[in-house]
């Protein structure tokens, strides 16, 4: 039976299909929806297979990591930026190797569209010497899924499965196979020479791993690379793989180009078998390599000579390989020109925060209590404080906090003292943001830390954090609460406030300064609202607000606040109030300086 | 046949696509379709590309979409350069300088919610037999796709475009 799939989908069915019993993550756009997937397809299988969301990526890595020590096919997923925070369980784990098959599914994002860098998960998987799979579409990459878990038990090796963002976020009719029953874990063997190896083992740990390697190298060379397309008088070879590949199938048909060009795909870029592949494509004098986002297939292939690719620079060594991008790269290397575009893509236009989001109302207090601060950030929803101007940096999970130490101790360098007013979400808080906290206390850093705290992980779907008192999948939890968490770690000053009442939260933040003029140590503020995108949250009955013939066209509800509900009327110059975007939560009604915005009779 | 549904963040292009990919599925039809998740999805500019038939990548090129659906008419100048010199483009718009155009949000407020814009747009598509399939069949993959408690207002929206007027002053 075919069904039509989400990639994330299809990767989700794949682990169920291979009888995966413990699947983990942390929410990230484009890997989001693996688990989700995998738990409803788990709850409607009756499976007795585990799905959970975790704290951060590392700590997901290393639960799953362990169901597979214990015998457990297990899969951890996340996006790119992920895997960083997950890195030092990455490289260690290649050396201990696994017991039940292991999967590391890292989604890539070359463009980026939703990341801070478009960085290539396989050239991890290569440092870390483990296999990597890379599939050009959702029904490769659950196909891919099985072989992974295979060659993981075979070799007793991590293997990783990288998809992109248009695999992930692809959509394609995918054969469905009966799913096999998970394996309840056989349990730990003990064994500390591998599982808590002192340096000496390692050693013979990593004398194993390259053994490994170098074994599957040669087993997996018919799988690693296949040719797609090509008559055998072609002159030209392409070398690609992923997404990039299945545009340019589509390229080279377009251009009726199989005379000219022979198509191969590989499928696992790492351990690549070089010499079987230079071995078959050794009568095609040039050869051009498309892949996203790094060279990694380009660097080991070597032959700068005879290969162009994003090194050399035929293919540009940056973003996304859209089909444009590929048809110039393409067109200039077969010397054969193909159709350009007329006209260029217009502007996107730019995300906000949603109309009536409580980040808004925080935001807009913030920089009217300090316009002269300066503003750390963090990743989510709230980045979007940038339209807002209160959104000065935004590094990584958790920076807001250590780089708000930073700036003060640069301030005190200089015998400065404007505020620092750090943002940080409440998923954000709870993944990274913790250790910077308790450093900041106890270097005696002085800043307001103000955490947005909708209750949900708002960017990525709504998933639960760590204050629920459910489990995704409904099993009772142990709530965790931030302010707990706060005074455990030794904050001496915390306010909880709910945005929505401006006032309130101008207060707290006037409060919070005068703390610091007073005393070492930081000022911490909770604001509190849940997000309007959570069932039940949504101001209800909707208050219709109107604006009335006493508007003076100041614009301060437009420029300051960005609602998107708010709309200028082109004939009159004025701003007034859509209807149909418009939540009632009443915060435009608070900027306003002359009181126009009113409630309708 | 290749399409692209655009518009911004939250106006349903997703559905649409799912929609779309099952109605492909069923006419026994290959279907690539790419979509936009993530941050994008705040009310920012969102498009779906669907190809339908030999395809393997599911992104289009410039000048090679036969349908451009716009949920948005704001959005058309960002994405009109993907339209083929002989493609169509159906907008959901007041106005008439579009090639298909109807007010698709004022027919779906009608009914209960601007929400269902994108059905009536598709509807309104399939009146003009701009799709690859017909409107039965789209009726009957609205149905079940849709949950429990939206199949008769969303085949109504679908039904409303269908036999929407196009805007001609």
């Amino acid at each position: 039976m075919r069904q039509v799939l989400l990639g994330n989908e299809a990767i989700a069915r794949g682990l169920l299909e291979s009888g995966c019993i413990f699947a983990t993550s942390y929410p990230g756009t484009p890997a989001s929806e693996i688990l989700s997937s995998f738990m409803s397809m788990v709850s409607q299988a009756r499976s007795p297979a585990l799905a959970q969301w975790a704290i951060n990526e590392k700590v997901a890595f290393e639960t799953a990591l362990t169901i597979s020590y214990c015998g457990g096919r297990a899969a951890v997923s996340m996006k790119q930026v992920g895997l960083n925070v997950a890195c030092d369980p990455l490289m260690s784990s290649a050396y201990t190797g696994v017991k039940g098959g292991f999967i590391i599914i890292s989604a890539d994002d070359p463009g980026p569209h939703s990341s801070q860098t478009e960085q290539d998960s396989r050239w991890l998987a290569m440092m870390a010497k483990i296999p990597v799979f890379d599939p050009s579409c959702p029904q490769e990459a659950k196909d891919m899924v099985a072989e992974a878990f295979q060659i993981s038990e075979d070799y007793e090796i991590p293997v990783m499965l990288r998809p992109t963002t248009r695999i992930c976020h692809s959509r394609q009719a995918v054969l469905l196979h009966d799913l096999l029953p998970p394996q309840i874990p056989s349990g730990f063997a003990k064994d500390p020479q591998r599982w808590a190896a002192t340096p000496a083992y390692r050693y013979q740990l990593h004398k194993q791993l390259n053994e490994k390697i170098s074994a599957l190298r040669k087993k997996i060379s018919k799988k690693a690379f296949q040719k797609v397309l090509g008559n055998p008088g072609a002159k030209f070879c392409i070398i690609s793989s992923g997404v990039a590949l299945a545009q340019t199938y589509d390229l080279i048909k377009e251009g009726q180009l199989e005379e000219l060009v022979a198509l191969y795909q590989v499928r696992i870029p790492y351990p690549l078998p070089v010499e079987d592949l230079l071995a078959e494509i050794n009568s095609l004098e040039n050869i051009l390599i498309i892949e996203e986002t790094y060279p990694v297939i380009e660097m080991q292939l070597g032959m700068r000579n005879r290969v162009q690719g994003r090194l050399q620079g035929m293919v540009p060594p940056q973003g996304e390989l859209i089909p444009d991008v590929l048809a110039e790269a393409i067109s200039s290397f077969v010397k054969k020109p193909m159709a350009q575009p007329k006209h260029s893509a217009g502007k996107m236009r730019r995300p906000t925060l949603c109309p009536g989001c409580p980040h808004r109302a925080a935001f807009y207090a913030i920089r009217q209590t300090f316009p002269q601060g300066i503003y750390p950030s963090d990743i989510g929803c709230y980045t979007l404080g940038l339209n807002l101007q209160a959104v000065d940096t935004v590094l990584c999970m958790g920076a807001a906090i250590s780089q708000a130490t930073g700036f003060y101790l640069a301030q005190q360098m200089k015998g400065e003292n404007s505020p620092i007013v750090a943002t940080i979400g409440d998923s954000t808080f709870y993944h990274a943001g913790i250790p910077a906290l308790i450093d900041a206390v106890h270097q005696n850093a002085r800043f307001i830390l103000v955490i947005l705290d909708n209750s949900t992980t708002a960017m990525t779907g709504n998933q639960p954090t760590l204050s629920a008192e459910r489990l995704a999948d409904g099993r009772l939890a142990t709530a965790v609460k931030i302010e707990d968490l706060l005074r455990a770690s030794g904050v001496k000053h915390l306010q909880i406030v709910d945005p929505y009442h401006l006032d309130e939260m101008m207060n707290a933040l006037k409060k919070a300064a005068s703390f610091l003029g007073e005393q070492e140590g930081l000022a911490v503020i909770i604001s509190r609202h849940p997000c309007l995108l959570l069932p039940g949250a949504k101001p209800s009955p909707r208050e219709s607000l109107e604006i009335s013939a006493d508007c003076l066209g100041c614009e301060i509800c437009l420029n300051d606040l960005e609602c998107p509900a708010m709309v200028k009327n082109a004939a009159t110059g004025l701003p007034e109030i859509d209807q149909n975007l418009c939540v009632g939560c009443g915060v435009c009604q608070q900027v306003c300086p002359s009181g126009a915005i009113r409630k309708k009779e | 046949m290749q399409i692209a549904i655009i518009g911004r963040g939250g106006q349903g292009v997703l559905f649409l696509t799912r929609i779309l990919g099952e109605c492909a599925l069923r006419t026994g039809r290959e279907v690539i379709a790419s979509e936009t998740h993530g941050m994008a999805q705040r009310g920012g500019s969102v498009i779906s590309t669907l190809k339908i038939g030999p395809f393997r990548g599911p992104l289009i090129r410039s000048g090679q979409a036969d349908l451009l659906l716009a949920l948005d008419e704001g959005e058309v100048e960002t994405f009109a350069h993907l339209l083929s010199p002989r493609g169509t483009m159906v907008v959901n718009s007041k106005q008439n300088k579009y090639g298909l155009a109807i007010d698709a949000t004022r027919l779906a407020v009608q009914i209960g919610s601007p929400l269902m814009a994108n059905l009536v747009l598709l509807g309104f598509a399939l009146q003009h037999k701009k799709l690859f399939c017909g409107y039965e069949l789209a009726a009957a993959v609205v149905k079940d796709l849709s949950p429990e408690r939206y199949k008769e207002i969303n085949e109504q929206a679908l039904q409303v475009g269908f036999k929407g007027n196009i805007i001609t002053d």
